[in-house]
């Protein structure tokens, strides 16, 4: 099915929010350094499939996960899996921004930070870089020690992009990263995706088609915690072969 | 469309007067203290301890008082805090959401948000007399940190609990602790922390059931945390209590300076309030 190297791989996946069955037997092997993106009407499912990648419903007492999620071949749901390795691995960007409450530099450093960085230089060097890389560098360099909610939203997102990017992550998990920011930001966010995909595997939650198409390799269609179809983008979207995916992608299911 | 119209009217005039009783009754109790107060507001009622029989009308101020109940609030604020903090982080960042464990606290809380200070009181002095302690400076701290426990605890929950969900996967996202997540959103409702300190800070200069008996009565600033100490709402009562008609006017004296301490905290707590939210992301 697909021909790279899956960074990461779904098998078997289950997961119940109490008596629901929210997912259902899901396996998709994620591609590396792709944009992979999951399409599907709201409530299908998509958005809770991304956070099991990096185990965000653990707190949750109502969610129950059976199956098996591989990172680069090992299982991290398996028993005595330190999970802020994994997580450290993988970037998130929500649907809105939520900056952390603090300065727009110490954003950039608070991932770091935690990590063990203590060498100021090296600090000052990352949060340039990173800054640099979702272009937001030129905007914010004199204001590094404002506060970042005084950002405007779009910026906020790249923010929470470089955030990301600073602890060093190998997958970018996108959740419909674009759906609170107008239409400037959002091209920014996608451009941004197209240029990171050469480093980082991506995996993003739209509810936009055009999005997947402009910025994803490879499309999975979600609809009722199934995958109906997972597919280079171009074919998903043009030449479906499920009648669900069809009916979807002509909008006539929703 | 006429009777919506005095349905209207009806209400609106029901909530003027509603916000005119909070209003005038805040006016009233003010203006009474200052009125009654002020003629026996003196330089000395506030720089000196009360010389022998001040109750009887003798020489000497409230200070010993105005230092007690400021050690007392003080030090329990600070107890509360230190017992307050660990509890709500625990329940909001540890506790998955709805645990049976979260709900008991919480249902805890507000049972013992609902009890009267008198029985902190009791309950506190037969703890004392358990230990053997007599009334004292330590006895009153932690009687009127019982008292503060649940304020705090309640106010901070409340405001944590605000924090959107969002904002601890954006942290966990980042290879975050738990710990470490706590820090961050501690960092995010700091104004309401302060305001949950300030307010279990008011609340404990003004009790009075809850130090009667474990914090006694001294003419003498304490010295250590053995000593009884006098604390400004007994203080009150007490000169209130006193036959002669000066005593009493100094009781009102002695209220104003304790009104004007409130004031003063709820008045910080607001500034405060305003400029962490200012500074706050």
């Amino acid at each position: 099915m697909t021909p790279v190297q899956p960074h990461i791989s779904v098998q078997n996946l289950n997961l119940y929010y109490g008596a629901n069955h929210a997912l259902k037997n899901i396996s998709i092997d994620i591609p590396d350094k792709k944009v992979t993106s999951f399409i599907g009407p709201s409530g299908c499912g998509k958005t809770t499939l991304l956070k099991t990648l990096n185990r965000l419903h653990d707190s949750s007492l109502e969610v129950r996960v059976e199956g098996k999620v591989l990172l680069d071949g090992e299982d991290i749901y398996a028993k005595g899996v330190d999970v802020t390795a994994i997580r450290k691995k993988m970037g998130l960007l929500s649907q809105r921004p939520f900056p952390l409450p603090m300065s727009i530099y110490d954003n950039i450093a608070y991932g770091p930070r935690i990590h063990g960085e203590k060498d100021k230089h090296k600090l000052d060097h990352m949060v340039e870089q990173y800054l640099k890389d979702v272009a937001l560098w030129d905007e914010v360099k004199d204001r590094l020690k404002a506060p970042a909610s005084r950002l405007s939203i779009g910026q906020q997102q790249r923010l929470c992009l470089a955030r990301g990017l600073a602890v060093e992550p190998e997958i970018i998990l996108g959740d419909e990263p674009t759906s609170a920011l107008d239409p400037v930001s959002t091209q920014k966010i996608e451009e941004l995706f197209l240029q990171l995909k050469e480093k980082y595997t991506i995996v993003l939650v739209t509810h936009i088609l055009r999005q997947a198409r402009r910025v994803s390799d490879y499309c999975a269609f979600i609809y009722m915690g199934e995958i109906i179809e997972f597919a280079p983008t171009e074919q998903l979207l043009l030449d479906p072969k499920e009648k669900l995916t069809k009916d979807y992608v002509r909008g006539f299911l929703s | 469309m006429k009777a919506k119209n005095i349905e209207e009217s009806f209400f609106k005039i029901l909530m003027i007067i509603s916000a005119f009783i909070v209003v005038g009754s805040f006016f009233l109790i003010v203006g009474t203290i200052v009125v009654k107060g002020a003629p026996a507001m003196s330089w000395d009622l506030i720089t000196k301890v009360p010389s022998g029989g001040f109750f009887l009308g003798g020489e000497g101020g409230v200070l010993n008082a105005i230092i007690g109940s400021f050690y007392i609030a003080a030090g329990s604020s600070l107890l509360a805090l230190f017992i307050s903090l660990p509890v709500v982080i625990y329940i909001n960042a540890y506790l998955p959401k709805r645990s049976w464990l979260g709900n008991l606290t919480r249902m805890g809380y507000d049972v013992l948000f609902g009890i009267p200070s008198i029985v902190y009181g009791a309950f506190g002095f037969t703890l004392m007399m358990y230990l053997g302690m007599r009334a004292s400076l330590l006895g009153g701290i932690i009687a009127v940190t019982l008292l503060v426990i649940p304020i705090m605890i309640r106010t901070m929950d409340e405001v944590i609990r605000t924090v959107p969900n969002e904002l601890y996967e954006a942290t966990f996202s980042l290879g975050a602790t738990r710990l470490e997540t706590a820090w961050v959103i501690l960092k995010q409702v700091a104004p309401g922390i302060m305001t949950a300190i300030l307010l279990a800070f008011g609340r404990g200069i003004g009790d009075v059931a809850s130090v009667m008996f474990t914090a006694g009565f001294s003419d003498n600033i304490p010295t250590s945390m053995q000593d009884p100490t006098a604390t400004l709402p007994l203080a009150i009562f007490n000169q209130l209590s006193s036959p002669y008609e000066d005593v009493r006017s100094k009781a009102y004296a002695s209220a104003l300076i304790l009104t004007i301490f409130v004031l003063i905290i709820s008045v910080l707590a607001r500034m405060l309030s305003k400029r962490f939210s200012k500074n706050k992301v």
